[in-house]
């Protein structure tokens, strides 16, 4: 896959919701090994595009192309489960998805049930002892521990997912995302309600699946000092509506930007544009 | 098209008598998210107090037939009233934070608990009654004798429709108590913290359903002329279907969907079979809800992603 | 009334006086119309009779019940539980004019027990750090499981182990079973079916006609009733895919009931009401149990050199269904260590975070569906043979409430829970056979105070299917 062709290229996306126009018109990319933050006032339909992208809407109007391993998916066309499954794209929820009941490890089992389906024949010829599927869950195993190791979780593998602490459980959503192998991440506000520390640690750890990795990254955030810190690009919206689109740094200086989030009068106020 | 009229006049009580049960259904899963399961059984409940009633002021005898029903009935939907009342606080209250399934299956055992409860007491016999309300209004004549005929009972049990239904629209709109239920409906734990007390409201959710289901009870009293224990459980089925075919939630839902499966059971019975009258109406309610999971009048809820 | 110890907080009596008395006066008003007054039928008449010295019986009843369990509730255990002694004896011994009394006090003196028991178990549960109760369950599991194993292979030949006690077993073992079957869409996929019972009547029925009408043998007769009644699980499942709940729950229960009455009116193929009898027995491998075997075969006992005893088939027929119920709990713990077990698991947690992941919902549950629907058709195999004869009335929705019954108070997905239910709901009311009228009332009763007093079931619990650190010397 060429540098050129970005990894995920939205055109002309429109949600529509009877008479309400959520997302109007939006076009962006977002490259691989690059974080791409989409920000911008509440209600201004930056979920609505996560969920677009990841087939829980289907859109009004508007072409969604992601590119995995050289071949374009369309994801507008496909079903929710095969944009994970064939597009490779993961993603994690604003209200944190995870399996309470079943452990830590088995969280991140689950996410990488599609290759051990095919390892195990359907589960039918594991069924009865035929085929390499011990073998298969070992390596799925130790693609768990990787992660667990990564977000800090290790020692809590066999714990109930539901007893862990709210920043546990989203550093747990982002590991089992990951253990889907996507070529895209789309996290949906990782950093909500996260202390100051925990944010940091989030911080190096998008960095390093940036890089180690080298995938592509999508992030909502709100958390400013987030964003500013590990974007590469960034995109506003606002109203369903692209307003900027660019470096961190043109961004943060963008009047239209400003307007958006400040308002009118307090634009004014502080002098325009500052 | 008289034989054709006269399925639609008979679908139409029965759907009534849907409806009524129906409503109790609705609000109450419109309030607590559950099934009602035992509602069948407060209706079949109704039915036998209703009977009791009769059989005891007509062995007292006297005064006029219409002043007597109107008393069996009141007394019918006040001492149903307090069987739907202690329903919620046995089986319902104590599970409101518990897992789905266990209120479920409290209210499984609550309807096999009653339906056995009154086979015990009363008797597993067909109990009967005499008709009190007779004659009929004669609309059209066939040539071969075959006339279409609309009961005095049929009037009475649309017109008492009709009216409860108007009452209760106005009641859920109007009053204080109509807010308090759709605030408890939305969100419970605001409605609380807004002043709202919510287990009153609830608890009034319950005796509302039963009432109405007493004056199902009684009307089907008056009507068929024959209850037994078991009538609940069929009649609650359909009802419940009746409110999801409706939509679940939507007290007018909650009418039409009666009204549509008493009509689908009566055209079903009289041009197709009777046995498989059931099977029609259930089918029906299958299909809608594939093609529409939140029945006809309901509102789609959209899951938050 | 004693003190329990200085925490148990102050109670006034006359607090509970009166809401003992306001329980009684509600009571009252319920128990007039129904118990007091009664529709009777002799001959052809039909006439109100009254009952009020049962009202009244019941009332007191009622209003020291209620004051017990307020006790129970307050700490003060030692009052209640003789209050509840005293009763049941009264129940027992004193002559009270109706059965239905009688029972309902050594019941209400029984239960007042009961639920002071359950509230000292519950206690202790939690005084033991909540760790420490799971881990040493977990340890001891193993081993209770092994030894049930035993003793149940062994049961048939145990001194006490008369033909009662062994159709009682085999009756606990069909709902076992069925109970195990149920797990799989309802405790493991979470999908609320209220109509397992179909499965159950579409593999007997199955197994009725092409045992009749082909003359084919149990073991070829039941994997097909097996593979019809999985694929009638897949029609169930494809019109409910996006249902959810209680709408599922309903339309389970519908088809349930549409089951049973296409049974009940399709005469040309079922018989209808009168059933199809003579379902041939099955044999040992060929060897029949039969006193006089027919021309030119060998019977069991001849073969054995045995007695003729007609026990013989019954136990036969009890290792049969302990295989075939060994084989349903064998095939779930196996499959909750494969990707489709999980993915009903996952399915069961969050249906939306299963789709992100790859996982397809609609694959899921029609597996779900269709192998819960499968062994509901092995036990309908079994259930047809053992009966010899089979009819609509036995699969009524009242048997799906009985079974999901099993599975939710045996504490959905625990295996050891389903067969403490399934003894519980099962054997002991089979076992006090003569009380048969107030088994169902007893039965709907149980249900709902064992979800009052235990939400989770009897045993809830869930081990992961798969763990990290294996050595649980490592947790402090």
């Amino acid at each position: 896959m060429t540098r050129d062709q970005p990894l995920l290229t939205v055109k002309h996306l429109t949600m529509r919701f009877g008479g309400l126009v959520a997302i109007d018109d939006l076009s962006f990319t977002a490259q691989t090994g690059e974080i791409t933050a989409i920000i911008g006032p509440n209600g201004a339909g930056k979920t609505t595009v996560f969920n677009c992208l990841t087939g829980f809407y289907k859109p009004t109007v508007g072409r969604l192309t992601m590119m995995r391993d050289g071949t374009p998916w369309l994801l507008e066309q496909l079903e929710d489960y095969r944009i994970s499954r064939e597009a490779g794209v993961a993603r994690t929820f604003q209200n944190i998805r995870i399996f309470p009941q079943m452990s830590v490890l088995e969280n991140l089992i689950v996410a990488q049930h599609v290759s051990l389906m095919k390892a195990s024949g359907n589960s039918v010829l594991a069924l009865f002892g035929i085929g390499g599927y011990r073998k298969a869950e070992r390596k799925a195993v130790d693609l768990a521990r990787y992660w667990l190791d990564r977000v800090d979780l290790t020692d809590r593998a066999d714990e109930d997912a539901g007893s862990l602490s709210y920043g546990a459980q989203r550093r747990l959503e982002i590991a089992r995302a990951m253990c889907t192998r996507p070529s895209l991440l789309c996290l949906d506000e990782p950093a909500a309600g996260l202390n100051p520390r925990e944010s940091g640690d989030l911080n190096e750890l998008l960095r390093f699946v940036r890089d180690e990795h080298k995938i592509g990254l999508l992030l909502i955030e709100h958390d400013m000092g987030v964003v500013m810190e590990i974007s590469d690009h960034i995109v506003v919206l606002d109203y369903g509506r692209k307003i900027a689109d660019g470096l961190p740094d043109q961004v943060k200086n963008d009047p239209a930007v400003i307007r958006a989030y400040l308002g009118e009068d307090d634009l004014a106020e502080i002098g325009g544009g500052n | 098209m008289e034989y054709f009229l006269q399925q639609l006049i008979n679908g139409l009580t029965l759907g009534a008598i849907y409806g009524l049960i129906a409503i109790g259904y609705t609000m109450v899963y419109g309030i607590i998210g559950m099934i009602n399961f035992a509602h069948g059984e407060i209706y079949m409940i109704g039915a036998f107090i209703s009977l009791v009633s009769i059989m005891l002021l007509e062995s007292v005898a006297g005064g006029s037939i219409i002043v007597a029903l109107f008393i069996v009935l009141i007394v019918s939907m006040i001492l149903t009233s307090i069987y739907g009342w202690a329903l919620e606080r046995v089986a319902y209250r104590p599970l409101r934070s518990s897992p789905r399934l266990a209120a479920l299956i409290s209210a499984i055992g609550m309807s096999i608990a009653l339906g056995n409860y009154v086979q015990l007491t009363q008797g597993a016999r067909n109990k009967t009654l005499q008709p009190v309300v007779q004659g009929n209004i004669e609309l059209m004549a066939r040539e071969d004798g075959f006339t279409v005929v609309l009961s005095y009972m049929q009037v009475g049990i649309i017109v008492t429709t009709v009216v409860l239904m108007i009452g209760f629209s106005l009641m859920i709109s109007r009053t204080s108590l109509g807010r308090a239920q759709r605030a408890c409906e939305q969100d419970r734990t605001m409605a609380a913290l807004l002043g709202v007390n919510v287990d009153r409201t609830i608890s009034l959710t319950f005796v509302m359903g039963a009432a109405l289901a007493a004056v199902a009870g009684f009307l089907v009293v008056l009507y068929y002329g024959v209850i037994d224990f078991y009538i609940g459980f069929l009649a609650g089925i359909k009802a419940f279907s009746a409110a999801v075919l409706g939509g679940i939630g939507s007290i007018p839902g909650a009418m039409l969907g009666g009204v549509l499966i008493g009509l689908i059971e009566a055209f079903w019975s009289g041009y197709f079979s009777i046995e498989y009258k059931d099977v029609a109406a259930f089918s029906i309610l299958v299909l809608v809800l594939i093609f529409r999971p939140t029945g006809l009048l309901g509102q789609p809820e959209v899951e938050k992603v | 009334m004693t003190t329990a110890g200085a925490e148990a907080p102050k109670i006034a009596v006359k607090d509970i006086f009166r809401e003992a008395g306001l329980t009684a006066l509600v009571s009252l008003s319920l128990l007039i119309p129904v118990v007091g007054f009664r529709i009777a039928n002799r001959g052809g008449d039909q006439f109100l009779e009254t009952r009020w010295p049962e009202v009244a019986i019941a009332v007191a009843l009622i209003f020291f019940g209620r004051m017990f369990l307020i006790l129970i509730r307050n700490g003060r255990l030692a009052m209640p539980i003789t209050g509840g002694v005293v009763i049941a004896a009264i129940g027992w011994l004193a002559p009270i004019p109706s059965e239905f009394l009688r029972v309902v006090a050594i019941s209400a003196g029984l239960v007042i027990v009961a639920r002071a028991g359950f509230v000292v178990f519950t206690a202790q549960q939690k005084a033991a750090t909540g760790r420490g109760f799971a881990d040493g369950y977990r340890k001891a599991l193993p081993w209770l499981a092994a030894a049930l194993i035993v003793f149940a292979l062994v049961l048939p030949f145990l001194p006490f182990s008369g033909r009662r006690l062994i159709d009682i077993a085999i009756l606990v073992l069909t709902y076992v079973m069925l109970g195990w079957g149920l797990n799989i869409v309802v405790g493991l996929a979470g999908l609320l079916d209220l109509g397992y019972v179909a499965f159950y009547a579409v593999g007997a029925y199955s197994y009725a006609l092409l045992a009749t009408y082909f003359d084919f043998s149990f073991w070829i007769c039941l994997p097909l009733a097996g593979l019809f009644a999985g694929f009638f699980g897949i029609i169930l499942g494809f019109p409910v895919l996006r249902l959810r709940g209680d709408y599922l729950a309903i339309v389970t229960l519908g088809f349930g009931e549409m089951v049973r009455v296409i049974l009940l009116n399709w005469v040309s193929l079922t018989k209808g009401p009168d059933g199809i009898s003579g379902v041939s027995r099955p044999s040992f491998f060929g060897l029949e149990f039969k006193r006089y075997p027919p021309e030119g075969t060998e019977s069991f006992h001849q073969f054995f050199g045995l007695e003729y005893s007609s026990l013989h088939r019954v136990i036969f027929l009890y290792y049969l269904i302990l295989i075939l119920a060994l084989a349903t709990n064998f095939f779930t713990r196996r499959i909750r260590t494969l990707p489709t077990g999980r993915a009903w698991e996952a399915l069961r947690e969050d249906e939306i975070a299963c789709r992100s992941l790859g996982i397809n919902p609609r694959n899921t549950k029609l597996s779900a569906f269709a192998i819960g629907a499968m062994f509901g058709g092995f036990a309908g195999s079994f259930f047809a043979t053992r009966q010899g004869f089979i009819s609509p009335e036995s699969f009524t929705f009242l048997e799906s409430a009985i079974i999901l019954a099993i599975v939710v108070l045996g504490g959905m997905g625990s295996q050891m829970g389903v067969i403490l239910a399934a003894v519980v709901l099962i054997g002991i009311p089979e076992y006090v056979r003569d009380l048969q009228e107030y088994r169902m009332l007893a039965f709907g009763a149980g249900m709902v105070l064992i979800m009052s007093w235990r939400p989770r079931g009897l045993l809830s619990h869930r081990d992961p299917t798969i763990l990290l650190h294996s050595s649980r010397a490592k947790s402090s």
